[in-house]
């Protein structure tokens, strides 16, 4: 799309004075990071435990302990966001079915003490049974953790994401495991980041198979994704994401392409999820995108009716 | 619960005063939202935002002949107080909430500035206020209702554009008032967040509009995203169990 000139001119429904219908989201880039962070932490707690069930005690080391920090990182991104910082315990007095970002919060408060004592038990050896517990607890939590972000996204009204409701679970949760097995390629030496190195791969073929099939389903709802701020974000996303993949597979066993593989990976993912949510701003900002759908809605039930 | 109330907004009857948005702003203290010239028609409010909790949009379009020149579709919008109010759903701290009389109110005490509810509202009305750093929206005048009293907009309303009232009364006098209009030939004249099987379940502030809602900065058809919300649950369900396959998977084979 980038670089070619729209030879007919986008359809846009009447609006009022060109006016947004929607209100764009007001999150700073804390929020996209908090994504990558958050499903950073997923995945390396879920690497975590099978390296301790299968005796690979540094790789389970390393990435509890590297969990841990993107659980804190990620934890205090979502409080420097709030408009209320020092109100940040108020996510914590009701448990609301209805909001995912309320059970999201329930997720985080409990994935991220149980991935904490985890980490502990596995630097130090004491408690070691607390510690299987707690590993077990986190890896039955990070499914969960690597996809709720995404129905706080398409739970909303914002055309580019709410429409992404059937693909952008499987494109945060690839990018989780991607940027897990990146991170945890980075943190363990070649030679024992085998499985590592199976995830970052297959994550990464994951990620940007799913961002495709996704603006494909979208159809005209795609624009936001391709065009702008997004457009940059997304083909530079995938052009990390798919390099790191193919230096990871290739060069994965030495030292040094091994760590700058990772990081393309882990660069990848966080741009895409910069990408989703700048698609999102540029859709709630264009009313063609709210307006143009809904009357579509409204004439194909209209058709229907008689 | 006392019976749920409403506005009911004709906007045949509105004159485009904007005596609703002066009189929402003093009762409710609402801030200055800038002194600006947008040179849009008579609107210099722009839009429903954290300051504005009325807007009336004025539209011109060319006068129906034999008349000549324009003619002007003036409406005051507001919070539509959502039967299914997805701002309300999707909060996570509980400050917005429903209250006795059905409206939807954020708990200024209560709200962290979290700011979900913001894109989660399909018709773009609440919004954060800088620096304050929380939500804000009409309260349908949670307090003067309390004290028996109408809501100031529709209290300062000359021409009772803005009905204020028990919400099955509202719906049965619009009804009557379309059909009245349809009769004089206003065949144009249509209801629109009325209608309890909406996207909404209907809206608790709804209008009577003389073209497409989208002409008056109004979507076509919003509808509130938790109806959606167990099959994305369900769809998440699945990635998740992807996820957890696929890392199980990277640990088979091979020890390297």
């Amino acid at each position: 799309m980038k670089g070619e000139r729209r030879m007919v001119p986008k359809a846009t429904p009447t609006s009022y004075y060109g006016q947004p219908i929607l209100k764009e989201h007001v999150w700073k880039g804390w929020i996209p990071a908090y994504f990558f962070a958050g499903g950073l932490a997923a995945g390396l707690s879920t690497i975590a435990f099978h390296s301790d069930r299968r005796g690979r005690k540094r790789l389970a080391r390393r990435s509890w302990v590297a969990s841990t920090a993107a659980l804190g990182a990620g934890t205090s991104f979502l409080i420097a966001d709030l408009g209320r910082p020092s109100r940040f315990h108020h996510m914590l007095r009701v448990a609301k079915p209805t909001s995912p970002m309320s059970v999201g919060t329930w997720v985080l408060s409990t994935f991220g003490p149980a991935t904490g004592l985890a980490a502990l038990a596995s630097v130090t050896g004491w408690l070691p049974r607390v510690g299987r517990a707690a590993g077990l607890a986190a890896a039955a939590l990070a499914p969960a953790m690597a996809t709720y972000t995404s129905v706080l996204l398409t739970d909303t009204a914002v055309p580019a994401w709410s429409e992404a409701r059937g693909e952008l679970p499987f494109v945060f949760a690839a990018s989780a495991m991607a940027a897990a097995g990146a991170v945890a390629i980075i943190v363990t030496p070649a030679a024992e980041a085998g499985p590592a190195r199976r995830a970052a791969v297959i994550g990464s073929l994951a990620e940007a198979a799913g961002v495709r099939v996704m603006k494909e389903s979208l159809g005209q709802l795609a624009e936001p994704y391709h065009e702008g701020h997004a457009g940059d974000l997304s083909s530079t996303a995938e052009t990390l994401t798919l390099g790191g993949a193919a230096v990871v597979a290739l060069l994965g066993r030495r030292r040094i392409p091994a760590v700058m593989g990772g990081l393309l990976i882990a660069a990848g993912s966080l741009a895409e999820r910069f990408a989703v949510v700048a698609a999102g701003s540029a859709s709630a900002r264009d009313p063609s995108y709210t307006v143009g759908p809904q009357k579509a809605r409204l004439a194909a039930r209209a058709a229907t009716a008689f | 619960m006392t019976s749920r109330v409403g506005f009911f907004t004709d906007t045949t009857l509105c004159i485009g005063c904007k005596a609703c948005e002066v009189a929402c702003k003093e009762w409710n203290h609402v801030p200055d939202d800038g002194l600006n010239f947008l040179g849009r028609s008579y609107d210099n409010t722009g839009e429903l935002n954290a300051d504005t909790w009325r807007h009336v949009a004025f539209i011109e379009q060319p006068a129906l002949a034999p008349a000549t020149g324009i003619k002007w579709l003036m409406s005051s919008d507001v919070c539509k107080h959502c039967t299914r109010a997805a701002c309300l759903d999707v909060c996570p701290t509980g400050s917005l909430f429903r209250t006795e009389f059905g409206t939807v109110v954020v708990q200024e005490d209560i709200c962290n500035g979290c700011g979900y509810c913001i894109p989660a509202c399909p018709y773009g009305v609440i919004a954060k206020r800088e620096p304050d750093g929380r939500v804000w929206k009409c309260t349908l005048c949670y307090d003067r209702l309390k004290g028996g009293m109408t809501p100031a907009c529709a209290q300062a309303c000359p021409t009772e554009s803005i009905q204020f009232g028990p919400l099955d009364v509202l719906r049965g006098r619009a009804a009557e008032r379309v059909s009245e209009l349809h009769g004089q030939g206003v065949t144009e004249a249509r209801l629109y967040g009325d209608d309890p099987n909406d996207g909404v379940e209907g809206a608790g502030a709804f209008f009577l509009l003389l073209d497409e809602p989208e002409v008056y900065g109004l979507p076509p058809d919003p509808v509130a995203s938790t109806h959606r919300l167990s099959s994305m649950w369900r769809t998440a369900g699945t990635a998740g169990a992807a996820f957890a396959l696929g890392l199980a998977a990277a640990f088979v084979g091979r020890r390297s």
